[in-house]
């Protein structure tokens, strides 16, 4: 089974844990992620590995309360075990030495751009990092990014921290100002993303993003991750997560993500009564 | 006594009842039962049946055993052969395979060669008497089984018995394969697979659930962790779509992705257990084989009111059992024939509304000996449809393969291996199953599985000994 060795509250819904599970730190790279599941009735649920730790056999993933499993996963404390944590799963992040490479990450995308910004550093790139969150208590690991960017901006859409305005604006200027952005990277939320993507079209920067639907297995098996890429289907899980931010179909994804809306409010008033079985669990 | 022309009938739960739960459909012979089937197998000399049993089960040995009312030795005899007789009791093709050689099915109907193994084995897991059997003293070799499918479990429990120390990886949580995600519960009660695996545990198999070969680790790096052979059986899980407009549409899903929701992760129990499945009032199934008629069942009793399969050939061609197919039919499932969708529409929020579809009519005969499916110019038509589940069959898992170089495919990206032996372009490298033949049956898969056994036993006797 797989122990809990750490947990930190990053801010009012967002957690990180740390996870012991040496063969998936063995063979971890950035831009892959795992598939957990809290306990035996549990859903699968795929986190994006924040960091790892081959020494120690652990895993970091940062994550955000948004539905039933996330809320039940963020009451569970160091010393708890998950019953899956299966990884690492999909293709690693295209890492080589590009010149100039711009990393964009929003929300809890923040986590998963910091192994890749510290593989694309120690690579040999110069490496500018944005970040951006709603408000200042939403952001985290500004040290941790900055000592692995050349330079560091950070949006809050709220203005209550650094830069006001979204993550695309900074992103612009650079370009406008004739920048030779070699590369982009930008994990987060699906709208942001696609709007980085629409962002570096003009400027003709080759742009990854981190695509995230919903997801059954991971390995191929079910085609619930399916994604439109410059009008080819492909598995999210076994030919992604990354991919052409500038071919991905970006309304299909936004649609298919809405999939259980409704049955996830069941799921969720469900818990409230308290009828979530524990008879089960060991 | 006359000899009776027809089987004994097995007793299962109504149509009206059933098609509102996922308890079994089929409920297993009584003592009674069993006895008066048993009791018309001839014992025949050559036994024509065992030839038809790709894991040689001795027939008549064990109904003479239940003839006798020895259940403890007829469930011996079959485990002497069959690891997993509860399962293959339930979903053998049994028509195509031991029974259709039954001297008793020239005259009327074979004996219920199926019915009457599950008989057997359903004894042994009530009774809990299960003994292990005597393992030889240990070889020292190990041996790296790469998926826990039929085929695999039956690999590992035939090692085993060789004295070899096997490891079973799994990608997902837990073991079965196809008998866990995608055949349904009411046909193949998931507890029921849980215990027969059991057993192979009992074999002394070590199982290491959610490892994924090819991302975990790759089948290289089992050897560099000392395993001196691999055997590949990770099957057909790579769902086909037919690339049509729209099939990315919400409410469209494989069957893959529909079953394994509904079996695996217990979607049925929603939202005791946490996984959502979403079916509407009106579900078309595209394909015609069990997995199409899995769909169709599974679908009216998550609460759809039409389950259609709709079917480029004509019934003649249905590749599903035929006690599949009628089981549907009496569970109220509709049949759509020489028809074939050719585009899914949805509305502004991308749901699924309606399908486009072709008619067809059946041509001259193709390579498969059926006639082959031709489109009618002009005559499409909509379906007004909420849910579709594709079920037009499953292509080799590319994983394995795509990270073990040196292994050679063929043009379908099925693994080339030798059909007895199991032996591969690469030396200590071992695949059976749906990775070799493509989406096949349990007993092929066994058969594999046992064939590969052997061979692998062959080729470890070759290496330096370790004990
Ligand atoms: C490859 C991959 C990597 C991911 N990495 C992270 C990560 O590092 N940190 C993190 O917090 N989340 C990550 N996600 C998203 C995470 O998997 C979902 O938030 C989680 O599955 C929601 O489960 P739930 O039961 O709590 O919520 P649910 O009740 O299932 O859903 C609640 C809400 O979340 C939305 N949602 C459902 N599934 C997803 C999804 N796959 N992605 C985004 N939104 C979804 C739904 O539309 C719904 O509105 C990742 C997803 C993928 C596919
Ligand atoms: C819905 C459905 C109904 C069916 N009904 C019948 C029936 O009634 N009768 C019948 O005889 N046959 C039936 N079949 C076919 C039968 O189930 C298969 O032919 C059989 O299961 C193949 O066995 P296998 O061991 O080769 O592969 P599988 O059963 O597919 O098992 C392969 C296993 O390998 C695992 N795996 C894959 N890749 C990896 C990896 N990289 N690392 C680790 N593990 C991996 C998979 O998760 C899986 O558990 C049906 C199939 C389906 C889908
Ligand atoms: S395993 Fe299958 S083929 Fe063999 S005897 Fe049993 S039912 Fe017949
Ligand atoms: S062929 Fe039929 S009757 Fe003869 S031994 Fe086999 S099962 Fe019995
Ligand atoms: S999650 Fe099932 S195929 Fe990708």
């Amino acid at each position: 089974m797989y122990r809990i060795v750490h947990k930190e509250q990053i801010s009012p819904v967002v957690h990180l844990m740390v996870i012991e599970a040496p063969e998936v730190a063995a063979k971890a790279s950035p831009g892959q992620f795992v598939i957990l599941r809290v306990d035996d009735e549990g859903e699968r649920v795929p986190l994006t590995i924040a960091d790892f730790d081959r020494e120690n056999g652990t895993i970091t993933c940062i994550f955000q309360e948004v539905g039933y499993t996330t809320k039940q996963l963020a009451t569970f404390e160091v010393g708890d075990h998950l019953a899956t944590f299966v990884g690492p799963l999909g293709q690693p992040s295209e890492i080589d030495n590009y010149g100039t490479v711009v990393l964009v990450g929003g929300g809890v995308g923040v986590a998963p751009i910091f192994p890749i910004a510290r593989a694309l550093k120690q690579a040999g790139n110069e490496v500018i990092t944005i970040i951006g969150a709603r408000t200042k208590e939403l952001l985290f690991w500004e040290d941790r990014l900055r000592q692995c960017s050349d330079e560091l901006i950070v949006c809050t859409d709220d203005g209550s921290y650094g830069y006001h305005g979204l993550v695309t604006e900074p992103l612009k200027q650079l370009l406008d100002k004739g920048k030779k952005v070699a590369r982009v990277w930008s994990i987060g939320p699906t709208i942001m993303m696609r709007f980085v993507a629409k962002t570096t079209s003009p400027f003709e920067v080759p742009t990854t993003v981190s695509m995230n639907p919903i997801m059954v297995d991971g390995t191929g098996m079910c085609g619930a991750c399916r994604v439109s890429v410059g009008g080819e289907t492909k598995f999210a899980c076994v030919d992604g997560p990354e991919f052409d931010g500038h071919k991905v179909d970006w309304q299909l994804a936004m649609r298919r993500m809405n999939a259980y809306k409704d049955k996830e409010q069941q799921a969720l008033s469900h818990s409230h009564e308290g009828g979530h079985c524990q008879c089960h669990s060991n | 006594m006359p000899l009776k022309l027809t089987k004994t009938p097995m007793p299962s739960q109504k149509p009206t009842e059933r098609i509102r739960n996922f308890n079994e459909v089929t409920l297993g012979y009584n003592d009674k039962q069993a006895l008066e089937e048993a009791t018309r197998c001839l014992n025949c000399k050559n036994a024509p049946c065992k030839k038809g049993c790709p894991v040689e089960v001795d027939i008549p040995e064990f109904i003479s055993h239940i003839k006798a009312k020895d259940y403890a030795a007829a469930i011996e005899t079959i485990k002497g052969k069959n690891n997993l007789p509860a399962i293959c009791g339930r979903v053998c093709p049994q028509e195509n395979q031991c029974e259709k050689y039954c001297t008793l099915g020239i005259k009327g109907e074979p004996v219920g060669i199926g019915r009457l193994e599950r008989f057997a084995a359903d004894w042994d897991l009530a009774s809990g008497t299960s003994h292990t059997p005597k393992l030889p003293t240990p070889s020292g070799f190990k041996v790296a089984v790469v998926g826990s499918g039929p085929c695999g479990l039956t690999a590992a429990a035939d090692l085993a018995r060789m004295g070899h120390k096997v490891t079973i990886f799994e990608a997902l949580h837990l073991p079965g394969g196809v008998l866990m995600y995608g055949i349904p519960e009411f046909r193949l009660p998931k507890d029921m697979v849980q215990k027969e695996i059991d057993y192979v545990r009992q074999l002394g198999v070590e199982f290491k659930l959610n490892f994924v070969i090819g991302e975990t680790a790759t089948v290289d790096e089992l050897f560099d962790r000392g395993f001196d052979a691999v055997f590949i059986s990770s099957g057909a899980g790579l769902p086909h779509f037919m690339g049509i407009p729209g099939e990315n549409l919400l409410n469209v899903y494989s069957a893959n992705e529909f079953l394994t929701r509904t079996n695996l992760m217990k979607a049925y129990l929603f939202p005791q257990y946490d996984t959502p499945i979403k079916v509407g009032e009106r579900v078309a199934v595209i394909g015609g084989g069990n997995v199409a008629m899995d769909s169709a069942r599974t679908a009216l009793r998550l609460g759809a009111k039409e389950a259609i399969i709709v079917y480029r050939r004509s019934r003649e061609e249905l590749p599903a059992r035929k006690e599949e197919a009628e089981h549907a039919e009496e569970e109220g499932v509709k049949f759509q024939f020489l028809t074939s969708p050719i585009e899914y529409t949805g509305d502004e929020e991308g749901r699924i509304t309606g399908m486009t579809c072709i008619r067809y009519e059946l041509g001259e005969p193709d390579a498969s000996g059926r006639r082959r499916p031709i489109p009618i110019e002009g005559s499409e038509f909509e379906m007004p449809i909420d849910t579709v589940v594709v079920a037009i069959g499953q292509g080799p898992n590319p994983l394995v393969p795509r990270t073990t170089p040196g292994l050679e495919l063929t043009k379908k990206g099925t693994i080339e291996a030798d059909e007895k032996t199991g032996t591969t372009s690469r030396k200590g490298i071992f695949a059976g199953g749906d990775i070799v033949t493509g989406a096949a049956t349990v007993i092929l898969a066994m058969g594999a599985g046992k064939d590969a056994a052997r061979s692998i036993n062959d080729y470890l006797q070759t290496l330096p000994k370790k004990n």
